[in-house]
């Protein structure tokens, strides 16, 4: 595993700029960790300050210090995204094994509603869910509710490695020697999805965060904890633009964007290293 | 023509089955919480002011009437399917007393032609321009264009319409910044209109555009590129085919047959920027009201808004499968 994440450093660019981009984003949101006062605070620093040597990234109309502000959201954003891909992964990785290893009926029923959520509009559902709960609508709820919309596609993925799978020798070997389904699913055949279950994780928190974004930035999440779309929020709700705090806008899209592309470089370089035939193309470019 | 028939009944029950769940978590979200949205209705009115007991029954009666909440929660189920059937979601709070469904039916054409135009122009040039790069392997503009749309892939319709705004209504001003055309101006088939619209809606286009194109340009230019090493091109190669033919009716048309199940699967996606999309331009479509909806607590609108949307997304799902057997003809064997 670490040979394998080393020879691709060295050898494949695009993970090499991948793992740098997504690498320092990851170490900035770390630098909440040292925040001198809890960056949500609002009115503890002079507001509308252009960035400074004081405050690298300016402060906001609220009082708050960018820089600080900054860190804490990508973090919490980050997090989010990692909640919701940890969620959907289980139900798309359950739900892809065992179509694919039992087939017949069972497969065609998962398949049918495996189906059905590919294509469902997610956005007005969870405008929907949001307009139910209201003020009680968390964090927690809302990375539930996404993966409950978000496992769908990569489910038929894992599915069809499942089913080249079954027809392996170690699995007919497995069942003759009297291992249970679950167990064979868990012991036997999920290492074998794991690189590409990996590989869609990064996809995955890419769409969640930049679904968390969408929402925020409409004012349909808790506002108060502050991620990169509440940010924006805020900002759009101080006129940001117009006022002239520019750098309140600008720089929460610059690292919002700047993460999408390196988590994005990560999925299909890997993607790429786990498929044979397109590593393939690329030496005969 | 029976195998063509098998197809298209199991092409019905998936969309009839798409429609089921639907409107099953649309029923289960509003419905089995412990949030009663009558109850939340009633806080709102009543943190203005004080009001009398008496009223407070009044109106919650003819909330729970208006909501179609009344009796029990079978009763209330029937009566859920009953609004989505008949298309009647009742009178809608914050626009009373117009109904729900004609405040739909304004905006879901708006959104149904931003969608459609956007879908089609990024299939049709994300195809077009991946299959030439899959076949013109070695030319320099093709790569670049590939690296740029990928690298413009993973950023959300949001964030991309967000920067275009600024970009093209705000530092650069050319562009509207909001709305589907001029306030004052005439509705009508006229050239002046019809001009006015396609000038409100590049933005919006672009922007779904811009995002799209590049799964369906990384899409298709991995299947030329397995395409292009088959025997029977190297055959018709060898044959001396002319290369146009080559690369439009032995390559492309073979390409193009998984890309059309693509176009199926993603139009659920395509919904959610587009929707989002108008939220950002102000384009008056559905995102639009939706939001709307949420500001101004209307729950008949939201619960409204959800169910077309999930039944307007499996029809063209089910339009785009029945087309699917036109371009290949296996369907029509098996």
């Amino acid at each position: 595993m670490l040979k394998t994440l080393r020879d691709l450093l060295l050898h494949n660019r695009e993970f090499a700029i991948g793992a740098i981009i997504t690498g320092s984003v990851v170490l900035f949101s770390a630098l909440s960790l040292f925040a001198p006062v809890p960056p949500e605070t609002i009115f503890a620093s002079p507001p509308d300050v252009a960035p400074s040597f004081a405050f690298p990234l300016g402060t906001t109309s609220r009082g708050q210090d960018e820089l600080w502000l900054l860190s804490a959201s990508i973090r919490n954003s980050l997090l989010f995204g990692i909640a919701v891909a940890l969620i959907s992964r289980a139900i798309a990785s359950a739900v892809g094994l065992t179509a694919g290893y039992l087939g017949g009926w069972v497969d065609r029923v998962l398949m049918s509603i495996n189906d059905t959520f590919v294509v469902f509009p997610g956005f007005p559902i969870l405008v929907l869910i949001y307009f139910v709960f209201k003020d009680q609508m968390s964090w927690g709820l809302l990375a539930v509710s996404m993966a409950l919309l978000g496992w769908s596609y990569d489910a038929r993925l894992i599915r069809s490695i499942s089913l080249s799978l079954r027809s392996r020798e170690f699995t007919v070997q497995s069942l003759f020697s009297g291992m249970s389904t679950p167990r064979i699913l868990l012991r036997e055949h999920l290492p074998y999805v794991l690189p590409v279950v990996f590989s869609t994780t990064m996809n995955n928190i890419n769409w969640s965060i930049g679904f968390e974004v969408t929402l925020s930035v409409i004012g349909f999440t808790n506002l108060e904890t502050p991620t990169i779309g509440t940010m924006i929020y805020w900002a759009n709700q101080h006129s940001a633009m117009i006022s002239g705090t520019w750098w309140w806008l600008t720089f929460p899209v610059i690292v919002v964007v700047l993460m999408f592309i390196g988590l994005y470089l990560l999925s299909t370089s890997m993607n790429e290293y786990i498929d044979p035939r397109s590593r393939l193309a690329r030496l005969r470019g | 023509m029976r195998a063509y028939g098998l197809y298209f009944i199991k092409r019905v029950l998936q969309f009839v089955l798409v429609v089921f769940i639907g409107i099953n978590i649309a029923f289960f979200v509003t419905h089995a919480t412990p949030i009663d949205p009558v109850e939340n209705a009633i806080n709102s009115m009543s943190a203005m002011g004080h009001s009398d007991p008496g009223s407070v029954e009044v109106t919650r009666q003819a909330l729970r009437e208006l909501y179609g909440l009344q009796g029990g929660i079978w009763e209330q189920y029937a009566n859920f399917w009953k609004r989505v059937v008949r298309f009647d979601f009742g009178p809608s709070l914050s626009a009373f007393p117009t109904p729900v469904s004609q405040l739909i039916a304004t905006a879901l054409p708006w959104t149904l032609g931003l969608l459609a135009i956007a879908t089609l122009l990024s299939w049709l040039i994300g195809n077009l321009l991946g299959g030439l790069a899959g076949y013109f392997r070695r030319s320099l503009t093709l790569k670049t264009l590939g690296v740029a749309a990928a690298g413009l892939q993973p950023i959300p319709a949001y964030l991309m319409g967000f920067m275009l705004l600024i970009a093209f209504a705000f530092i650069w001003p050319i562009l509207p910044a909001a709305g589907a055309y001029e306030m004052n101006r005439e509705h009508g088939f006229n050239m002046a209109f019809l001009l006015d619209v396609a000038r409100h809606g590049l933005l919006p286009v672009l922007s779904i555009v811009l995002v799209s194109i590049g799964g369906w340009f990384i899409g298709m230019r991995a299947l030329v590129s397995n395409i292009v090493s088959e025997d029977y091109v190297t055959y018709a190669e060898l044959a001396g085919v002319p290369s146009r033919r080559i690369l439009f009716s032995y390559v492309l048309r073979n390409a193009m047959v998984p890309q059309i199940t693509g176009l199926a699967l993603s139009l659920g996606l395509m919904f959610n920027g587009a929707v989002i999309t108008e939220i950002v331009f102000g384009y008056p479509g559905l995102g639009n009201l939706l939001v709307k909806g949420v500001y101004a607590g209307d729950y008949s609108l939201i619960i409204g808004i959800a169910s077309v949307s999930i039944v307007a997304v499996a029809l063209a799902v089910l339009i785009v499968d029945m087309i699917y057997p036109l371009l290949d003809p296996r369907v029509r064997l098996v």
